[in-house]
């Protein structure tokens, strides 16, 4: 556990000395804002719920910027080889790096939208139920997005090449639904409109907590990480 | 549990390790043993397979047969526990360059799970000479201090065996011998082994040689008794003023040469008979011909050329 904590506090320390955290956390919050008094203006509805199905989307992008670094950077400057021989198991390196950049996301990305909660108060008192599952939502949308970001970056030296991989792995979970209906009615429709993302969410934005929802995330985070321990691992053969 | 101290086994017992890459075969059924205390010089060209035995020995990859132990640990099957009894330098030495000296560190202790950090930080900064560069980032340091820095970081957790691959590489010659020195005070508390070019090195450092060379061991004993061994004929150092091309092939007319080589701006390499000096008669042709004797002289087998002979396939000696 102690050595988890030590790759989880030195990957935060290192996001702080290179821009990368302020950059994205900057550009999300600026999409955020725009977004959030657009549709505030337009709605008059003191709710976050088209804030968040919008934030999933803006994610989309940010998410794999913040995690391309984690693993391809270590193996193209060789550092690899001081995590990798430390008496540290190859799912704790994961883990470590996983939780560094969702401790990232939650304090930079995450905790600075709480704000939004307050200027609600202005048009009226918000329903604060579907605000509290709509931020249940978010982290868990988060942790998923980081953990495909981290298996990403577990198969490449290359950062860009990294962040291009998960981008497209979380745009194919993203629009999987919408080959469904080509498989028409059976068992693989039904498996790929589960496997698409955004609608294990917008329940949660909407106030409604299904246990489906959460297991789906917290299976994405277990699968990929497990997967980026798996990449690890066989390079160790090589 | 098993320890090496208990029962006077070597500290890292190799046997018939090897290690494909696809179809080649980087190490071919290498063993070798090394005591407690001793201290063990890889010597090879590039491409022999030492970065490979030392990455197993490490940890960091599984062996495609054989075993290792080190400690009394299976290198595989008990990889972690040999892992907090290993310090490892790298061939790139594995630096976080936007981290202070310090910083690094003190993660590298945190990884080895390090009780009372700070102090073996001081300890590890102080054996290296970096102590005044705490502060600094890494990526500000000289390549000289970096490697101090990755010493250190191999060093930290107090482990009982050190494997440094190139330690020297990159040092000033005041830096190389400070580095010596801190290598040969390891030795007794600490095994070490470590893989270098530079071949005066060995003879200085270590304790005993292991030659090398695709993928196998060519070679295994102290650097005195090998350079003894392998002294198959006399060599003789030959300079002269005017160079000519036919000046090998006269030379080799000399009874008793074996063969003569040009080395640039007129200087010769003889080699002649063991146990037969012919440098008279060497002489006498050089004078006879005009070529201006500038200097002749017997040449002992420097540990350089024991390594190439024996790497070399022309002539191994064994």
């Amino acid at each position: 556990m102690k050595n988890i904590w030590a790759i989880t506090l030195r990957e935060l320390k290192a996001y702080f000395v290179s821009p990368i955290a302020y950059v994205v956390s900057a550009l999300f919050l600026v999409a955020m804002g725009y977004l959030f008094a657009l549709i505030l203006i337009s709605s008059r509805e003191a709710s976050l719920r088209n804030l968040f199905n919008n934030m999933i989307f803006v994610l989309l992008i940010m998410a794999p910027a913040l995690t391309m670094r984690l693993l391809a950077e270590e193996q193209r400057l060789g550092t690899i080889e001081l995590l990798l021989t430390a008496p540290v198991h190859d799912w704790q390196v994961v883990l470590g790096k996983f939780l560094g950049s969702f401790i990232l996301f939650v304090v930079m990305l995450l905790a600075p939208t709480l704000y939004y909660v307050l200027i609600l108060q202005v048009f009226g008192p918000p329903d604060y139920g579907p605000i509290l599952t709509g931020y249940l939502g978010f982290v868990l949308i988060g942790a998923a997005y980081l953990a495909i970001g981290v298996f990403g970056s577990s198969l490449t030296q290359n950062q860009i090449i990294a962040f291009f991989i998960s981008m497209v792995i979380l745009l194919l979970l993203w629009i999987a639904d919408a080959s469904s209906s080509v498989f028409g009615v059976g068992a693989l429709s039904d498996a790929l409109t589960y496997l698409a993302l955004p609608r294990h969410f917008t329940d949660l934005f909407r106030g409604v907590v299904d246990t489906t929802d959460i297991v789906y995330a917290l299976s994405v985070v277990a699968i990929f990480l497990f997967l980026a321990t798996q990449v690890l691992q066989t390079k160790r053969w090589r | 549990m098993p320890d090496a101290r208990m029962n006077g086994t070597p500290t890292i017992q190799v046997q018939d390790l090897s290690k494909w890459y696809g179809d080649f075969e980087a190490l071919r059924q290498v063993s070798f043993d090394v005591q407690k205390g001793e201290i063990l010089g890889f010597l090879g060209p590039n491409g022999a397979g030492k970065t490979t035995t030392m990455r197993i020995l490490t940890g960091y990859m599984p062996p495609s047969s054989g075993s290792a132990t080190v400690a009394g640990y299976d290198v595989f099957k008990d990889s972690i526990e040999v892992r907090k009894r290993i310090g490892y330098l790298p061939e790139t030495v594995p630096l976080y360059t936007e981290m202070t000296v310090w910083d690094y560190l003190d993660f590298c202790a945190r990884l080895r799970g390090v009780e009372n950090r700070d102090a073996a930080i001081e300890r590890v900064m102080e054996m290296t000479s970096i102590g005044e560069r705490a502060d600094t980032l890494i990526g500000k340091l000289s390549k000289g201090f970096r490697q101090r820095v990755g010493i250190a970081q191999a060093l930290v957790h107090n482990p009982e065996v050190l494997i440094m691959d190139e330690p020297t590489i990159g040092l000033d010659p005041k830096q190389i011998i400070e580095i010596r020195h801190l290598i040969k005070s390891l030795a007794g508390e600490h095994t070490v082994i470590l893989s270098t070019h530079i071949l005066p090195e060995v003879s200085q450092t270590c304790s005993r040689v292991l030659i090398i060379n695709d993928g196998a061991i060519v070679a295994e004993d102290t650097p005195e008794r090998l350079s003894a061994r392998v002294r198959g004929a006399e060599h003789i150092y030959l300079q002269v003023a005017n160079a000519a091309p036919e000046i090998p092939t006269e030379l080799e007319k000399v009874q008793g040469v074996l063969s003569a080589r040009a080395k640039g701006n007129g200087t010769y390499e003889i080699e002649t008979n063991l146990g037969t000096d012919r440098r008279a008669d060497i002489a006498a042709l050089v004078v006879q011909r005009g070529w201006g004797l500038l200097e002749l002289r017997p040449v002992s087998l420097s540990l350089e050329e024991v390594f190439l002979k024996l790497t070399t396939s022309e002539e191994v000696a064994q």
